[in-house]
């Protein structure tokens, strides 16, 4: 069992949880509510991480930012190491590939919002801000949380995108995911079994305390 | 409104959980965040053909025994490290499963100078407990199940960016048989890849390095036979320093010259240059 590779994978989820949710609600919220030209194909742009190949995505990465690139001459002079084969960068292409899985529940909660509820807050004297804290995170929650766990449990799970920008470092670039397909390749079935299995109790518990939460929000809501 | 209390519950709970997450996040990024600076110094970061798999991983541990330095050991094909490291990967230590890869590297000013052969691969006919294939140097079992029109999968590495892959595929094209067994080609990723393939039972055999196929783990799993080196362009596995080599990576790199090092990759198949 290689516990590097799981702990770097957990904290991978948190860092990408921590900094797309916060982000794609403020997407959700102008998707769900703005009115304007353009919104089917930013909808579409969010949405493409779900059917582009990870190896497209990972080229595109090595590309932008690799060594060739401008950015990521930038970033390695500024940070004076690359982005790409680093924390940093995996951390970037999670956010990237994870986009939809945040911001489509939270978008689909906040839309579901009539609109009159939140004329009537305005009304009622709340501000912008107090309408967003009283109104739309409480009901949107279930969409909240959702977008918590799916980006979690698919961080975890992330696999062609970190082969082709990670290098399989260990502490640094290799996931979990990446330990599994090493341990195979090392003819190390046992090890690859018990972190297959870690995995697969973990997506399973994410899904069921998603689903379980998603249920009694919505009862209470 | 009526549960306006557990709404407010939920949310601060959510918020919390929110919350912690960034705590959490935030607090263990620490030490990955400073390209883990402590880390670096005492573990050399090494980036070693796959065919080292068990050799490496013998010397590695040898090391750690007498400085108490751990390496940390990347495997994988020779072509994709370098590839990498061109793109910026913090390796200090490239072990190549062949030359061409360190002297591409070295032109482009990457290394610390042209490296030094370490050892010499060799090519094995492995064939899988079970396969209808004999393992035999020339491979006319193979030749006389291509004939007879029922073959089965056969496999090698990558001949793109695997060395091994592409002494494979040298040794089929010597042979005359490249163009008949091509539709039966798996090809692994790299040399473990396929070492793994020509093993697990799925194909009836395959071309894979010897230093592998000596390992305990995939010895029992069919026989194999050593294949002429003639037939293909010698497997000269060179390492070099990288530019951004730390002082416990210099030793580490010292230590893989020592005739412990050498003995050990003798026993894996290698054969040793002439210094």
């Amino acid at each position: 069992m290689d516990w590097t590779a799981l702990g770097l994978s957990l904290r991978l989820g948190l860092v990408t949880v921590a900094l797309l949710v916060p982000l794609s609600f403020l997407l959700a919220r102008w998707l769900a509510f703005a009115r304007f030209r353009g919104r089917g194909l930013v909808e579409a742009l969010v949405a493409l991480p779900l059917i582009l190949p990870p190896t497209v995505v990972g080229f595109y990465l090595l590309t932008a930012f690799g060594r060739q690139s401008w950015f990521g001459r930038a970033f390695e002079s500024l940070a004076g190491q690359p982005l790409v084969f680093s924390f940093e960068g995996l951390v970037l292409a999670s956010l990237l590939v994870n986009l939809p899985f945040a911001v489509q529940p939270m978008q689909n909660a906040l839309a579901a919002i009539p609109r009159n509820v939140r004329d009537a807050a305005r009304c009622c004297g709340l501000s912008p801000l107090g309408v967003i804290r009283r109104i739309e995170l409480p009901l949107a929650l279930p969409g909240i949380a959702t977008a918590v766990v799916l980006t979690f449990a698919h961080t975890l799970g992330e696999f062609g995108v970190v082969l082709m920008v990670g290098g399989s470092i260990p502490g640094e670039t290799r996931t979990i995911a990446i330990a599994i397909y090493d341990r195979v390749q090392a003819f190390d079935e046992h090890g690859a079994g018990i972190m297959a299995l870690v995995l697969l109790v973990l997506s399973v518990a994410a899904l069921w305390i998603t689903n379980a939460m998603a249920r009694r929000m919505s009862r209470h809501t | 409104m009526i549960h306006r209390n557990d709404g407010q519950w939920s949310l601060r709970l959510v918020l919390l959980a929110c919350l912690s997450c960034c705590v959490v996040a935030t607090s263990a990024e620490i030490p990955g965040a400073s390209p883990s600076a402590p880390v670096t110094a005492a573990a050399p970061l090494v980036a070693a053909a796959s065919d080292l798999k068990f050799a490496l991983g013998e010397i590695v541990e040898q090391f750690r025994r007498e400085t108490g330095i751990a390496a940390r050991v990347s495997l994988g094909s020779s072509g994709n490290f370098a590839r990498q490291i061109e793109q910026g990967a913090p390796f200090e230590i490239f072990l190549s499963a062949d030359e061409a890869y360190v002297r591409r590297l070295f032109d482009a000013g990457l290394t610390r100078d042209d490296g030094s052969v370490y050892a010499i691969g060799r090519l094995v006919f492995f064939v899988p407990t079970g396969s209808p294939l004999d393992p035999d140097p020339r491979l006319a079992s193979l030749r006389r199940r291509l004939d007879g029109g029922q073959p089965g999968r056969f496999a090698i590495a990558n001949p793109e960016h695997a060395p091994y892959g592409r002494a494979a595929r040298q040794v089929l094209q010597a042979l005359g048989l490249w163009n008949a067994v091509r539709p039966q080609l798996v090809i692994g990723e790299n040399v473990a890849q396929a070492a793994q393939f020509a093993s697990d039972g799925n194909t009836e055999g395959g071309l894979i390095a010897h230093s592998l196929a000596l390992a305990p783990e995939l010895g029992r799993r069919g026989r194999f036979v050593l294949v002429p080196d003639e037939l293909h362009e010698p497997l000269r596995q060179r390492m070099v320093l990288l530019r951004n080599a730390s002082p416990a990576a210099v030793r580490l790199y010292d230590f893989m010259h020592a005739p412990a090092s050498r003995a050990v990759f003798e026993r894996y198949g290698f054969a040793l240059p002439l210094d």
